[in-house]
């Protein structure tokens, strides 16, 4: 990257809105396009007075040289990206891949369990168990039928697709886990239930594969300032033992995470945030989006940090 | 010439330097210590006996040609001054600083011994805050040679060691993980200690040099150290990511809110200006009475960020006795000044629970010393039944830190016990090219002793690359007219190429 660029930042290539509140960004990062595996995420700074939020990697194309980041507008700097980010503008700061990557070798056949803004992160999984072989059963969920992204994509690289909406307006009706037991009663050799959402989603699919004993892993995003290790702000309970979800993950035995912990902390800084939302609206000049109400979903407090 | 000074001769008083009141500078980020105005620094350069054999030479991690420089100032030739010290040092500003002087230089300064000690850390800000002011740079001619440096992490070892090899003729990349260049000088070491626009001033120094800095770079994650080798055409690597892994107790109540280290209290308010917000959107969340453990240098920035940042009460919690804490002495005694209260011999041994999810106290335990362990201090011991409830809402850890994982995780270097990189007597390590120095290979130490092993892996780098050493008299290794033409080693690959021009 030449030196003129480097002091402008990353460049967006693209940008998509599935949502009110959410869309995609495609970032261009050759270096880190190659780098890049399935699992991992980046820390973005939109611009110098910004704040480092962490976002999982939901796409990246080596031959294109880009990473694609899925962001849900709910914080005040997803919502000021989600102003500001359009295709040509530039990120003021950029870093990954970080985290270890997902192990995606020696599974025969794995269930990739996407929830609400789990389900983009959750794609370079189910792609990644394919290119390695595996049977691989996609359970992605959304609120309704008008929320639905990336349907197409998934479809190419999984098995089966189970779709789930909250309301029956595509797909079975019920949740995430709900797909789940459909998948481990129809099929009895699943090796791997590999889950991404909010915690509370989380949750709930470990404890549904937990009476069977399938290994379950989930992707733990909490609250991170460098991404490095330095911190430990990111620390997590796992089996007893403190990780630092940075280095040590972001991926853990979904079985072993002590989730009331984790939910714990992310709400640490939960009335700074809410001030900082409430005060950068009143000051945006921008038009609210209209908020009809069918479409618009509440927005999870955890699933900003727990999202693509 | 003068008269030979001698102890009595000299201005017996060492020179005051103005600082902040304490009560204002709790309100505020601006510097403590004001420096040396100009008479100060000439008032203290007559106090040094200019000693032949100066044993603050020897004190000096850099061998800094200490009487040299203040004999400079003395004459008024402040360049001059300026050039001895850059001669070993290109940090002045900074290590005058941030330097512990009182166990380094001026522990064995002469005058110490019947006398204060002449202020050779103040005198050295004195001349690095005038070559900011003055634009000063000592840029040598450098003719490349051709060979790639690559330098990982940009903290004070990483900058020793790209400035001495960009001096030798190299082409040198810094790599850095955060979006601002200077490491440990940035996030950790607060403003009114180290100001950042004088780690800017001195990055600005090896820009000048042609060093090349590129933040946002994960190294190890973007790219292994053995790729920067095989496919990224670097002749030679430099490790100096330091040793950031924060350290915790490992007792109950630690995962409360409220709880964190103080690299996150540091890097949140240092780097990421978490005192401006809203204006800057990184938060900081910090009670009213803060209680942080440990009683070294991080510790005291812990305790005196949270005081400027409007926390009530701001209480040190250590297991030994101020003795043995290892802070800085100018630290301890501005943390003391600013009115923090210092428990000694205090161990926490659970942390409270407000039933929300945040802290309300700790229950802490009275030591007693016992016999000194392997570090020399003596061994705090617990004593039955004195344990007792301490009221706080915020604790930070400021215990010490551990090496990265990343680098151990995603390379083959060899590594020692607790992860730190293993290294010979050059500070190579296990693979051929690459170099590691600084707290990541010692565990954690002090900015000055990180750039001492910058520039010794850097002299050892340029033995590995074969160029020319211009630090010491050169002598071929082989002597014989097979390994030489008129006494220069053929397997060298510059010689005779640097020259000092001034600009």
């Amino acid at each position: 990257m030449s030196e003129p660029e480097r002091a402008a930042g990353f460049e967006i290539l693209d940008r998509q809105d599935f949502s009110d509140a959410t869309y995609s960004l495609v970032i261009r990062h050759p270096r880190m396009a190659k780098a890049a595996r399935p699992g991992q995420f980046v820390i973005v700074m939109l611009h110098g007075a910004g704040e480092r939020i962490p976002l999982t990697i939901a796409d990246f194309n080596r031959q294109a040289g880009t990473i694609t980041l899925v962001i849900q507008a709910v914080g005040k700097t997803t919502k000021e990206m989600q102003q500001t980010c359009r295709a040509g503008s530039f990120l003021h700061a950029l870093v990954g891949p970080m985290g270890m990557p997902s192990a995606l070798t020696g599974r025969r056949k794995v269930v990739c369990v996407g929830g609400g803004l789990g389900v983009a992160p959750i794609f370079p999984q189910a792609r990644g168990f394919k290119e390695n072989g595996a049977y691989v059963i996609g359970i992605v969920g959304f609120r309704t039928k008008k929320l639905i992204f990336w349907q197409e994509k998934f479809q190419a690289c999984c098995d089966e697709l189970i779709l789930c909406t909250d309301d029956g307006s595509a797909g079975i009706k019920g949740f995430v886990s709900d797909g789940i037991k459909l998948a481990i009663d129809r099929h009895r050799d699943i090796d791997e239930v590999i889950a991404i959402g909010p915690p509370v989603m989380m949750r709930a699919c470990a404890e549904t594969t937990r009476p069977r004993a399938i290994k379950t892993v989930v992707s733990l995003n909490p609250i991170m300032v460098d991404g490095t290790g330095m911190c430990g702000g990111c620390r997590v309970k796992v089996g007893g033992a403190v990780k630092f979800a940075c280095v040590d993950g972001p991926d853990f035995d979904g079985h072993q995470v002590d989730f009331h912990d984790l939910v714990m902390r992310l709400g640490r800084y939960a009335v700074q945030e809410k001030a900082a939302v409430q005060r950068w609206s009143e000051n945006c000049r921008m038009k609210e989006p209209d908020f009809s109400l069918d479409v618009f979903e509440t927005p999870d407090p955890f699933e900003q940090v727990l999202g693509g | 010439m003068a008269k030979k000074r001698t102890i009595r001769t000299i201005p017996q008083q060492r020179t005051a330097v103005r600082e902040q009141e304490p009560a204002q500078r709790v309100r505020n980020f601006a510097e403590v210590n004001c420096g040396y105005t100009l008479e100060q620094a000439l008032n203290e350069a007559d106090r040094c006996l200019l000693c032949p054999e100066a044993p603050c030479v020897a004190g000096c991690p850099v061998s800094i040609d200490i009487p040299n420089f203040i004999q400079k100032i003395g004459e008024k030739n402040y360049r001059g001054a300026y050039d001895v010290i850059t001669d070993t040092n290109l940090l002045a500003a900074v290590c005058g600083r941030v330097c512990p002087q009182e166990t380094q230089c001026e522990g064995v300064c002469v005058v110490g011994d019947s006398l204060e000690p002449v202020a050779i850390g103040r005198l050295e800000r004195f001349i690095g805050d005038l070559a900011i002011v003055e634009g000063w740079t000592n840029i040598p001619y450098i003719e490349l040679n051709g060979l790639q440096v690559g330098v990982v992490g940009s903290g004070p070892a990483g900058m020793a060691c790209a400035a001495d090899m960009a001096k030798a003729g190299c082409n040198v990349t810094v790599y850095e993980a955060f979006h601002e260049a200077g490491g440990v000088l940035k996030y950790g070491i607060p403003e009114f200690r180290l100001p950042n626009n004088v780690v800017d001033a001195e990055i600005g120094k090896l820009l000048k040099l042609g060093v090349k800095f590129e933040c946002n770079t994960l190294v190890g994650r973007l790219f292994t150290i053995e790729q920067m080798i095989s496919e990224m055409g670097y002749d030679a690597v430099f490790i100096g990511v330091g040793a950031g892994y924060p350290s915790f107790m490992g007792i109950p109540g630690e995962s409360l809110n409220g709880v964190l280290s103080a690299n996150e209290l540091l890097t949140r308010c240092n780097l990421m200006h978490a005192g401006d917000f809203p204006k800057h959107d990184t938060p900081l969340q910090l009670g009213r009475r803060v209680a942080v453990i440990g009683a070294g240098n991080t510790a005291m920035d812990a305790m005196r960020v949270s005081l400027r940042l409007g926390a009530e009460q701001v209480h040190c919690i250590y297991r030994r006795t101020k003795a043995e804490a290892p802070a800085r002495a100018e630290e301890l005694h501005h943390a003391e000044e600013e009115g923090i209260a210092f428990h000694w011999l205090t161990s926490p041994v659970e942390l409270l629970d407000d039933g929300r999810g945040g802290v309300r106290g700790m229950r802490c335990i009275r030591m007693e010393l016992g016999e000194p362990d392997d570090s020399g201090r003596r061994r705090p011991l617990p004593l039955e039944g004195s344990e007792f409830e301490f009221d706080c809402d915020t604790v930070v850890y400021a215990i010490g830190t551990n090496a990265n994982p990343i680098l151990g995780q995603t390379s083959k270097l060899k590594l020692k016990k607790r992860g730190y990189i293993e290294v010979d007597e050059n500070l190579a390590t296990s693979i051929m090219g690459v170099f590691a120095g600084g707290d990541i290979v010692t565990g954690a130490a002090t900015v000055i002793e990180a750039m001492g092993a910058g520039r010794k892996a850097a002299r050892s780098m340029k033995r590995y690359l074969g160029l020319r050493d211009t630090d010491v008299v050169y002598r071929p290794e082989r002597i014989g007219s097979e390994h030489t033409l008129f006494g220069i080693d053929l397997g060298e690959r510059n010689y005779a190429r640097l020259r000092e021009v001034r600009v």
